[in-house]
């Protein structure tokens, strides 16, 4: 079975956010929510560079590990999902990621949480694949289609790549060795606890 | 000389030239505009110093929080909140209860000195009463509902199956939310009505250094709260205060600031509020089965004379002055 990752090559990023639109449209994203968005490091400084960040989909998940109500779980692809009809909303998953990915559609009184949304990595949620119910959930199964996320399929330089861990790993390892430079596999060892040696 | 000096100046442009041309892309290859690019590790390396610091960027969206790029301070809270605050928890609360049925069984149910003596004396008017059931009530609700986060999972999960779990913790976290406020007000209104009598004074190390009742026998003298008393009345107006400012920090999310805030608010609310569970576990128990005569006091509001004589000697000696004794069985006339 596959191991699927995000990698972002920052070194070919553009900053054209189109990742982070096309992940919104394909998966009817929720006003005031977004998956996945483009952080800008260095902004104006020699060597800036930017990096498309979502849901890493960690080995060892922290947010699993503090949901109170046990709602997440892992695919057979290592893929991180969650079932909202489980979710109660209390916003742990949130304390404890480290990349900010579970976001909370604002509803009723105080501060209070609706059902936690983040990436999918195209994959829907437990309800059956392809399914109205799935859709109106969680978005796109795009991998049970047999396709990868579109945040990535679609990427105009090839900057984000989606896959299998090692595939997408080799590379980036074969990028950095031919022209010479890497600014690194972001968020790979907060989300991984490995990164890419070249 | 003419020849000599057209051939030196041929000579040295044909230099110059091969100058130009070959220097021209040396040069531009040492240019290499990656050469200070940003990379992952000076961050991560950056971020170790310290474990509170996040990584943050430029970000176009409107949603400023999320220009913080990585955040590893995630996993300390994650390692407080699946290890420290289970132990602590599991200690305060477990702790408590085998304590409090050791000590029920060696000691006994605490009987009041002397028997009832029939005559009652007002100790708690009707509104100290709803003041102290509007906290108690809400406390309890409170103290499940919090619990149902730290153990639900392990304890309650396991037994009752996902959904109805959910449906549990969803009514639970509701609950949670709005019982704060009258929480809050019970609170605010036991500190207002009560202060002047828990100052804490010489009688309280004398009724400590004597025992309190509780080890050793006879009651050393007291006013309207004893020194046991008064360290609850600190504790629950001090620990449900930390409450209620982490609760209120938790309940409106980023008015503290950022997630790091956050994390912290929820460990102080974590390690009070169980520390509270607790306490107030103990006061129960003194308060219903471990001492005769003491829940009239919360319940009627009347208290047995000899029992009132009996832990809060001073003050019944007060109240006596002041002709505030009722009640008890008519006095027969003399004839």
């Amino acid at each position: 079975m596959a191991r699927m990752k995000f990698l972002c090559d920052a070194d070919r990023c553009i900053e054209c956010n189109a990742c982070v639109t096309a992940c919104k449209n394909e998966n009817e994203v929720p006003w005031g929510v977004n998956r996945r968005r483009v952080v800008t490091i260095n902004d104006g400084k020699p060597g800036e560079r930017s990096i498309s960040m979502a849901c890493m989909h960690c080995t060892d998940a922290p947010c699993m590990a503090v949901c109170p109500v046990d709602c997440f779980y892992n695919t057979a692809d290592g893929v991180v999902l969650h079932n909202k009809d489980l979710c109660i909303g209390c916003g742990y998953c949130f304390y404890a990621c480290p990349f900010g990915a579970p976001q909370y559609p604002k509803v009723g009184n105080f501060g209070s949480r609706g059902k936690m949304d983040k990436c999918t990595y195209c994959s829907g949620g437990p309800e059956a694949d392809l399914s109205p119910a799935e859709f109106q959930k969680y978005g796109s199964n795009r991998l049970a289609e047999g396709k990868l996320p579109l945040c990535a399929e679609m990427c105009s330089t090839k900057s984000l790549l989606a896959g299998d861990g090692d595939i997408i790993a080799q590379i980036y390892k074969e990028r950095v060795v031919k022209r010479g430079y890497g600014s690194g596999a972001w968020g790979w060892q907060t989300a991984y606890k490995e990164t890419i040696a070249i | 000389m003419r020849l000599g000096a057209h051939f030196r100046l041929l000579v040295t442009g044909l230099l110059l030239s091969f100058a130009v041309a070959f220097a021209a892309p040396v040069s531009a290859q040492q240019v290499n505009p990656t050469a200070d690019s940003v990379r992952e590790q000076q961050f991560l390396d950056a971020l170790k110093g310290n474990p509170s610091a996040e990584l943050q960027g430029r970000i176009t969206i409107p949603d400023q929080k999320a220009a913080t790029l990585e955040r590893p301070a995630g996993r300390d809270w994650r390692a407080f909140h699946q290890g420290t605050m289970l132990r602590i928890a599991a200690i305060a609360v477990l702790g408590t209860l085998v304590a409090l049925v050791a000590f029920y069984l060696i000691r006994g149910r605490i009987q009041t000195e002397g028997g009832p003596s029939g005559r009652a004396i007002t100790r708690f008017n009707a509104f100290e009463r709803f003041m102290h059931w509007l906290t108690a009530a809400c406390f309890i609700v409170l103290a499940l509902s919090g619990l149902n986060v730290t153990f639900g999972k392990h304890l309650l999960l396991p037994l009752i199956g996902p959904q109805a779990f959910t449906n549990i913790s969803v009514v639970a976290k509701w609950a949670h939310n709005y019982l704060a406020w009258p929480f809050m007000v019970g609170i605010a209104m036991m500190f207002v009505v009560w202060i002047k009598d828990n100052i804490p004074g010489m009688t309280d190390l004398r009724w400590f250094a004597a025992g309190g009742g509780i080890v050793g026998k006879g009651h050393p003298p007291a006013k309207r709260f004893n020194g046991g008393q008064k360290i609850v009345f600190w504790s629950v107006v001090l620990g449900g205060g930390a409450l209620s400012v982490s609760g209120f920090y938790l309940l409106f999310p980023f008015y503290a600031g950022g997630v790091l805030n956050l994390q912290f608010w929820n460990v102080v609310h974590g390690i009070v509020s169980v520390l509270m569970v607790a306490m107030i576990l103990g006061h129960i128990y003194i308060g219903t089965i471990g001492m005769e005569g003491a829940f009239d006091a919360m319940g009627s509001g009347e208290v047995d004379l000899n029992w009132a004589k009996a832990h809060h000697s001073l003050w019944v000696e007060e109240e006596l002055q002041k002709g505030h004794v009722s009640g008890g069985p008519k006095l027969q006339p003399a004839e």
